[in-house]
């Protein structure tokens, strides 16, 4: 095989080489508990407050606000959790279609966590993924208890109004969380100046490791806890703190702070070259999302008539990483959520593959991606009784 | 990632006989867009009916396309009836084996024979007979049956694996367990002799068995253009042959199990099994 590229930073991302080197002194001599009143362990919790502070800085939040978790998971479920037991007589919740299974399979099965039945508007998309906000503004009820919506989509990338969502919301006196773990670092975000309550954010999307989150809550907001236990996170959250991946997380928030421009000039330059190549090179091909509003690192290309698990074990041969909205790699049946939420054809459906870029990809990866995909649909397509039989107008 | 085997590997990178057969002259073609998966599988049978050639197009995930590449390795060189025997399990088995999540994908392989063959001998098969259980992959309780007494599925999520029934809303799934339930009871039924059972000597059933399809079996069978052989009784155990276009149809096992079994524990003994001889 030749060497690896890396085109799947949505579903994880290289550790930053400076990342690693920041947390590494905290698996050996650095090992104390920052609970402890002792200076070996208090010098460990001096790190987490600067750790803290870096990682407020690139949300625009206070320090206090934040709260570390062990992933984005453990925060939506937190944050949603929080929200409902705020509002113990309200049974109706606000989402989208394409939410995460984090966000979307925790509302569907609110009875489990609660008790009670709750009704669920999800929200539909467009063809392009975005969502109407006429749509959203009808869908409060006197009974809503929270909405949670994504900042940014996992899949195609595109990028949610939250901002605007969480004023609307706020104006009815309803609590608002927004999934942001695709979205930070690679978006500027401030959450001073918005109206959201609730932030997730996930440290393996953005070239910290896996295992750590943060939930942002928004000083004032009613919160309860989900993990009860010591005092850390000053009873918000117990378990002693992870400590070297929170001294990483802060180190890889400091280093997306200054990468911003860099995601948004040369990544996207990149994102665009390999979308417009493939496209050009290949027939029957659609970019799914919205062109504009989505992440600079994303995009997700239907190629007609093959199904997206042979293209990426082709891929695969050669050494690209990608991901497919396809069924058979997720093991289910089914063409992605957020594929079928789109109204994407089957036709289409099934082959649809996700590239995400990072910082870390180059050029020539993006010109050996344009020249080795063409040749491996052309093969699949051969294959496909489908292609052979396509309407020809098209 | 899927765990496949390096055979499944090396036949999804280099699949064998990709491509239209323009002298083929039984071709069957299943699956869908929607399904995810499909394959148009396209033999040629001479006057002896031996498949000379055989050819496939596939629009799937790598388990499909070695599948479907799989078979075709396998049939050619065969005669019909020697094909109709290869099952599901016979080409998860010539790639090494399939990853159980991908077991449909064999099972593709084994309908698409199927439907070739009965195109070649002009008759329309009769699982899209059954009543249809799973909306969102169109999967009948005759397909689920079948898969669930051949592959001894024991779970809903084994239906699944092996059929897709079940894989999308999953609305069907206490359906799905009803027939597991209801196929359970009938294993059990066939074990466990009944009190009444008659000590008979192998030739009294033979006479008895003879009679019951002269009299019953045969003429019902005719009717649709087949007949049936008695070969053997070893014990309980008796060894039929289905003729005529009985010998081809995909749903030979259960008019074996539902009709002839039964038939023959009502008038002969009750605890007979009835087995084909190419079984």
């Amino acid at each position: 095989m030749n060497s690896t590229i890396y085109l799947d930073n949505n579903a994880t991302t290289r550790v930053a080489p400076e990342v690693v080197e920041v947390m590494q002194p905290y698996f050996s001599e650095l090992y104390g508990n920052p609970s402890s009143m002792h200076t070996f362990g208090g010098q460990v919790g001096e790190a987490l407050v600067a750790a803290r502070a870096k990682i407020a800085h690139l949300l625009g939040a206070d320090p206090d606000e934040l709260i570390f978790t062990s992933c984005g998971t453990e925060s939506d479920s937190t944050a949603i959790l929080s929200a409902i037991r705020a509002n113990p007589d309200k049974r109706h919740i606000i989402t989208t279609r394409v939410e995460h299974p984090a966000v979307k399979n925790l509302a569907e099965n609110m009875h489990a966590f609660t008790g009670h039945k709750y009704r669920v508007t999800q929200l539909s998309v467009d063809s392009q993924g975005m969502l109407d906000l006429d749509e959203y503004e009808k869908a409060f009820c006197e009974d809503t208890a929270l909405v949670s919506v994504m900042w940014a989509n996992n899949e195609t990338g595109v990028i949610f109004p939250v901002e605007e969502m969480a004023m609307i919301a706020k104006a009815r006196g309803v609590l608002f969380h927004t999934d942001a773990v695709q979205a930070v670092g690679k978006i500027p975000i401030d959450l001073k100046k918005t109206a959201i309550n609730f932030l997730s954010l996930s440290g393996h999307k953005l070239h910290a490791p896996k295992g750590i989150g943060v939930l942002y809550v928004r000083k004032g907001t009613s919160f309860s806890p989900f993990l009860v236990g010591g005092h850390q996170e000053r009873g918000r959250r117990g378990g002693t703190e992870n400590t070297a991946s929170i001294v990483a997380l802060g180190k890889a928030c400091e280093l997306a702070a200054t990468r911003m421009t860099v995601e948004n000039t040369r990544v996207k330059c990149l994102r665009d070259t390999l979308e417009k190549g493939l496209l050009a090179a290949i027939p029957n091909a659609f970019r799914n999302g919205h062109p504009e509003h989505r992440l600079p690192n994303t995009t997700n290309i239907s190629f007609e008539y093959v199904e997206g698990e042979a293209i990426l074990l082709h891929l695969n041969t050669v050494g690209i990483c990608a991901s497919s909205g396809s069924a058979c790699t997720s093991g289910s049946l089914e063409p992605s959520h957020v594929m079928r939420a789109m109204g994407v054809p089957f036709t289409a459906a099934h082959g649809s593959i996700r590239f995400s870029l990072s910082v870390y990809n180059t050029e020539e990866e993006v010109d050996f991606v344009v020249q080795q995909l063409p040749p491996i649909i052309a093969k699949l397509r051969q294959m496909s009784p489908f292609w052979h039989n396509r309407p020809k107008s098209l | 990632m899927w765990d496949y085997t390096d055979k499944v590997k090396e036949h999804f990178l280099n699949p064998r006989n990709v491509g239209q057969l323009d002298q083929a002259n039984a071709v069957g073609e299943v699956g869908s867009l929607a399904c995810g998966d499909a394959l148009k599988l396209m033999l040629m049978v001479d006057a002896n009916e031996v498949i000379v050639d055989a050819k496939f197009q596939t629009f799937g995930c790598a388990s499909a396309i070695a599948s479907s590449s799989a078979l075709t390795e396998m049939v050619k060189g065969k005669t019909l009836t020697e094909a109709a025997t290869v099952t599901n399990e016979d080409i998860a088995n010539y790639l090494g084996g399939l990853p159980k999540e991908k077991m449909h994908c064999s099972v593709m392989g084994r309908e698409a024979l199927e439907a070739a063959i009965a195109n070649y001998r002009g008759i329309l098969l009769p699982m899209a007979e059954g009543e249809v259980v799973c909306e969102c992959f169109g999967v009948t309780d005759l397909e689920v049956r079948r898969a669930i007494e051949e592959s001894h599925l024991r779970t809903v999520e084994e239906i699944t694996n092996f059929t897709k029934a079940g894989g999308g809303c999953g609305k069907c799934h206490d359906r799905l367990q009803q027939l597991l339930d209801t196929s359970a009871k009938q294993v059990k039924s066939k074990i466990i002799p009944l009190k009444a059972s008659r000590r008979m000597t192998t030739i009294q059933k033979i006479k008895l068995i003879e009679d019951v399809f002269e009299r019953e079996v045969r003429p019902t069978l005719r009717k649709d253009g087949g007949d049936i052989e008695l070969i053997d009784v070893d014990g309980n155990e008796v060894i039929v042959s289905l003729r005529g276009a009985c010998g081809s149809c995909a749903k030979s096992r259960t008019t074996l199990k539902e009709y002839v079994e039964k038939k023959l524990r009502e008038q002969v003994l009750d605890t007979l099994t009835v087995e084909d001889d190419k079984a």
